[in-house]
C-alpha cells in the first residue's frame, strides 16, 4: 500500500515533524537547518577593514507549478533550486542560502515526494548553496495539482558587482548561452497529448558557476546585464531589457542555435522558439571591448558551451528588439501573449 | 490556411504511422492518405497526413531556384565587369 | 528539416526578389487568401524584398477569423453545460464572443480543452465516457477532412459520447463572395497550398475563367512565396489569366480524392455566416441528417442570444482586402493582442495580428 500525504502532516503536530525529520532534514543537512529554528542566522560576509562597504545582500524567491512533476532532464524539485539560483546569479551574486516551501495535495504519493526533495538536494549540492529553512502545508485533494514549491534565496554581490537590467548601453554585445527552447518544448511534448513519441530533454541546470566564470574574465563592470530565458523565452528577456535600459537590441537570426528536434516540433505546431520557456539558458549584454574574452569563459563552461554573440545593443528603436532574418530583412520581436498553444493555421 | 508540415514515414501499423520530423518522432493517421508507404513524406496536419510529398517535384523545384540563382550571380558578375 | 530547410535559401530568395524587381513595371494588387502566408509573409518580411508596384493583401483566409460570433457564443453556452467538455484547437480559444470567450468560460468553471487533433478528442472521449466531448469544428477544406474521419472512427468504435459542432467553411464560395462584391480591385491570387492539397488546383480554375484574375497556389516557404508571386507578375504584366500550380510537390490538379470522398460522406454544403462576409451561399459544411447523433448543434440546441460585434470592429472589412489593418482607428489602440477586439487581432493567423506582431504599428 503506498504510503500517501495525508492532511495530518500538515497539522503541524507530530506528523509535520516526522514528515521533516525522515524527508528533508537528511537530504538538506546542515548545522543551520538541524537546529529547526524559526529563522536561519547565517554568516553573511567575512569581516574585513571596518568601514568598508563589503558588498550587498541579494534575496529572491520564487513559486514552482509544472505539470507533469517529472519530465526527461529535470523535476519540480530540481526546477525550484536551479530557478532561484539562476535569478541570484543574474544580479551578479553569489547564492549561498535557500529556504524551501511545499504546498503537497492530500494523497501524494511520498515516494513523489522524496524524489522531489532528492533532486533539490543535488541540485543544491551542484549550485553549492544549502536549503536552510522551509515550511510545508498540506491541501486537501483536489485543491493542489500534486506539489507546489516555493524557494528563496539570498546572496552575496561583492561589492563592485552592479549587474543590472537597465545597464544595457549601446554597443554592447549580445551573447546567448546556447540552445533555445528545449525546457519549454520538453513540457509541451509530454502535456498536449501531442502525438510526440520521443519527449524532449528539459535544459533546466544551475548557472551561477557559468555567470561566476563570466565576471571573473570579464573586466570589472563590463558584464551590464544578465537575463536567465525562462517563461517568455529569449523574446520576452531581451523586451524586459530593451524596456529597462531604454535601448534598441539587434538580434541575429542566423547566430540563433535551436535543435533540430524543438525547431520541428515548433514548425508543427505553430510556436516561435523565441517565445518558448528555457530554464538553463541565459543573455548577457557585454561591454564591447569584453565580448571575446566572455564568450571564450562562457564556451569553457558546462552550461556555456555552446554560446554565442547573437547581436547587438543599439540606439536605435529603443525599448524595442528587431530580428534580422537570413533573407536580410527585419521583424519586430514581441512578448507573447497569452497561453502558448498548438496553432492550425 | 492552414498549418502542415513534411515528415517521412518510418512505421506503419494499421491507420496509424509513426514519422520523423527533424530528429522528432510522432504518431500520426493515414486515414485520409491509405496509400501511403514507408519511406514516403507525409504532409502533417492537425495529426493527418493530408497528402504525400512528391519528391520528383520538390527536388525539381529547387534545381528551378538553384537555375535561377546561377543566372542572377552570372548576371550581376557580367554587370560588375563592366561593358 | 527535409523539404522545409531548403526552401528557406538566402541566396537564392534573393535571386527570386531581383526577378519580380526586373519584371514588375505596374502596380499589381494580390491577395494571399491564407491566413498562413499572411504569417509567412511576416515572419520572414518578404513584403521588404518585394517592389513597391507589388501590394500584398491578405484575405479571410484564417478559420477563427471567419467564425461569426454566432458560432463562438454557442461554443461558450456549450462549455457551461453540464457533463460537457468542449476540446477546441488552441487559435480559437482567446477569441472574443460577443459577451465572453471560451478561455473566460474556462475560467467560470467551464470544461473546455486545447486539443492538437482529433484524435486527441477522440481519446478525451474514450476516457471520460461519462461526459459528452463536443469537438469544435473550426477550419477549412484543410481541417474538415480530419473531422470528418473523427466522425467515422466514433461510428466505428461505438463512441457514442463523442460530436462535433461544425463550424467549417469552403474557401472557392468565400473567394467568389468576395470578387461579386467587387470593391477590392484584384490583380491576382495567391493561391492556398494546402487546401489545394485537398480540393486540388482545378477548384480554383473559375477566377480565370469567370473573373479574369490569374491564380498562383503557393507553398509557406519564403522561396515558394517569392516564387508564386513572380508567377503572379509575369501572368499581370502579360495580361493573362490562369491557375498556376507554385507548389506542385504537394498540390496536384484532382487533390486528395479521399479525403474529398470522406468530406462529402459526413457534411453536406450548407449557407454559412461568416464574419466579415456576412450570410455566403453554400459555404459551409453541416452533419448530413445520418449523422445527427454526432452533431452537437442537433443534440444541444442552445440559443446563446444575440450575436453582438463590437461598433468599432472592422475586421470584416480587413478579411474582404478593402481595408488594411493600420487603417482600423482601433488597431494598436483598443485592440491589441493582449486585449483583442476583433478575431484578426486574436488569432496568431489574423491579419491585424501579424502586422501588429512583426512591426506595423501605430
Amino acid at each position: 500500500m503506498t504510503e500517501r500525504i495525508l492532511l495530518a502532516h500538515g497539522g503541524g503536530g507530530q506528523l509535520t515533524h516526522e514528515l521533516i525529520q525522515r524527508v528533508f532534514v537528511p537530504r538538506f543537512a546542515n548545522a543551520a537547518l538541524a537546529r529547526l529554528d524559526d529563522a536561519a542566522v547565517l554568516e553573511l560576509c567575512p569581516p574585513i577593514a571596518p568601514g568598508t562597504r563589503a558588498g550587498r545582500l541579494a534575496f529572491t524567491t520564487d513559486s514552482y507549478v509544472v505539470s507533469p512533476l517529472f519530465f526527461p532532464g529535470g523535476d519540480i524539485g530540481k526546477l525550484a533550486v536551479c530557478g532561484t539560483v539562476n535569478d541570484l546569479s543574474m544580479v551578479g551574486a553569489r547564492p549561498l542560502y535557500l529556504s524551501a516551501g511545499f504546498i503537497i495535495e492530500e494523497g501524494l504519493p511520498l515516494a513523489d515526494l522524496e524524489r522531489a526533495a532528492d533532486s533539490m538536494a543535488a541540485a543544491a549540492a551542484e549550485a553549492g548553496v544549502s536549503i536552510v529553512t522551509g515550511d510545508t502545508k498540506v491541501v486537501g485533494r483536489g485543491s493542489a495539482d500534486g506539489l507546489f514549491i516555493n524557494t528563496a534565496g539570498v546572496g552575496w554581490a561583492p561589492a563592485g558587482v552592479d549587474v543590472s537590467g537597465a545597464n544595457a548601453r549601446p554597443g554592447d554585445a549580445l551573447i546567448v548561452s546556447g540552445a533555445l527552447g528545449e525546457h519549454g518544448m520538453a513540457i509541451m511534448s509530454l502535456r498536449e497529448g501531442l502525438p510526440i513519441a520521443a519527449p524532449l530533454r528539459s535544459d533546466c541546470a544551475p548557472l551561477n558557476g557559468l555567470v561566476e566564470a563570466l565576471l571573473e574574465a570579464a573586466p570589472a563592470g563590463a558584464v551590464h546585464s544578465l537575463r536567465d530565458l525562462t517563461r517568455g523565452g529569449l523574446a520576452a528577456a531581451l523586451v524586459e531589457l530593451a524596456e529597462q535600459s531604454g535601448v534598441g537590441i539587434e538580434l541575429d537570426e542566423s547566430r540563433l542555435l535551436v535543435r533540430p528536434e524543438v525547431a520541428s516540433i515548433c514548425e508543427l505546431l505553430g510556436l516561435d522558439p523565441l517565445h518558448v520557456a528555457n530554464e538553463g539558458k541565459l543573455v548577457a549584454l557585454v561591454a564591447p571591448e569584453a565580448a571575446e574574452a566572455a564568450l571564450a569563459a562562457m564556451r569553457a563552461q558546462r552550461y556555456g558551451s555552446e554560446a554565442r554573440l547573437a547581436g547587438r545593443v543599439v540606439a536605435a528603436h529603443p525599448g524595442r528588439v528587431v530580428l534580422r532574418t537570413p533573407l536580410g530583412t527585419s521583424r519586430l520581436v514581441d512578448r507573447l501573449v497569452g497561453e502558448q498553444l498548438p496553432r492550425i493555421c | 490556411m492552414c498549418l502542415a508540415v513534411p515528415a517521412l514515414i518510418k512505421r506503419i501499423e494499421g491507420s496509424l504511422a509513426e514519422v520523423e520530423l527533424g530528429g522528432a518522432t510522432l504518431t500520426i493517421s493515414l486515414a485520409l492518405t491509405p496509400e501511403a508507404q514507408v519511406g514516403q513524406y507525409a504532409i502533417i496536419h492537425t495529426g493527418y497526413a493530408i497528402g504525400l510529398l512528391d519528391e520528383a517535384e520538390a527536388l525539381e523545384t529547387l534545381q528551378l531556384f538553384a537555375d535561377m540563382e546561377a543566372a542572377a550571380s552570372e548576371a550581376d558578375a557580367a554587370e560588375a565587369a563592366g561593358p | 528539416m527535409r523539404y522545409l530547410d531548403e526552401f528557406r535559401d538566402p541566396a537564392q530568395a534573393r535571386a527570386l526578389a531581383e526577378r519580380i524587381h526586373a519584371l514588375s513595371t505596374r502596380p499589381l494588387r494580390i491577395m494571399e487568401f491564407c491566413g498562413g502566408h499572411t504569417h509567412a509573409i511576416m515572419r520572414h518580411g518578404l513584403s521588404q524584398l518585394l517592389p513597391p508596384t507589388v501590394e500584398l493583401l491578405s484575405g479571410p483566409g484564417c478559420p477563427v477569423c471567419v467564425t461569426a460570433n454566432r458560432d463562438l457564443d454557442y461554443a461558450i453556452a456549450l462549455a457551461q453545460q453540464p457533463g460537457v467538455i468542449v476540446a477546441t484547437f488552441g487559435d480559437l480559444v482567446r477569441v472574443p464572443g460577443s459577451r465572453s470567450s471560451l478561455q473566460r468560460a474556462q475560467a467560470e468553471g467551464g470544461d473546455v480543452r486545447v486539443v492538437y487533433s482529433t484524435l486527441d478528442a477522440l481519446a478525451l472521449a474514450r476516457a471520460h465516457p461519462d461526459r459528452r466531448v463536443v469537438f469544435m469544428g473550426i477550419g477549412f477544406e484543410t481541417t474538415a477532412p480530419t473531422v470528418a474521419a473523427s466522425i467515422l472512427q466514433a461510428e466505428a468504435e461505438g463512441l457514442s459520447n463523442y460530436a462535433v459542432y461544425s463550424a467549417h467553411k469552403t474557401t472557392p464560395a468565400a473567394m467568389r463572395a468576395i470578387l461579386r462584391a467587387g470593391e477590392v480591385g484584384l490583380s491576382g491570387i495567391l493561391g492556398p497550398g494546402h487546401v489545394s492539397t485537398i480540393i486540388g488546383s482545378a477548384a480554383w480554375e473559375f477566377l480565370p475563367r469567370e473573373h479574369g484574375i490569374p491564380c498562383v497556389i503557393a507553398g509557406f516557404e519564403p522561396l515558394d512565396i517569392l516564387r508564386a508571386v513572380a508567377w503572379l507578375v509575369e501572368l499581370g504584366e502579360t495580361g493573362r489569366a490562369e491557375v498556376g500550380n507554385a507548389y506542385g510537390r504537394s498540390v496536384t490538379g484532382e487533390g486528395n480524392r479521399v479525403a474529398q470522398a470522406m468530406m462529402a460522406r459526413v457534411f453536406t454544403l450548407d449557407d454559412a455566416d461568416w464574419r466579415g462576409l456576412g450570410r455566403v451561399p453554400v459555404s459551409g459544411l453541416r452533419l448530413r441528417p445520418e449523422y445527427a447523433r454526432f452533431d452537437a448543434a442537433a443534440l444541444y440546441p442552445l440559443d446563446p442570444g444575440p450575436a453582438a460585434e463590437h461598433p468599432g470592429c472592422r475586421c470584416g472589412e480587413v478579411l474582404r482586402g478593402t481595408l488594411l489593418p493600420p487603417g482600423c482607428a482601433l488597431f494598436g489602440r483598443g485592440c491589441v493582442p493582449a486585449h483583442p477586439i476583433g478575431p484578426c487581432m486574436v488569432s496568431a493567423e489574423g491579419a491585424c495580428a501579424a502586422y501588429y506582431a512583426y512591426g506595423e504599428r501605430p
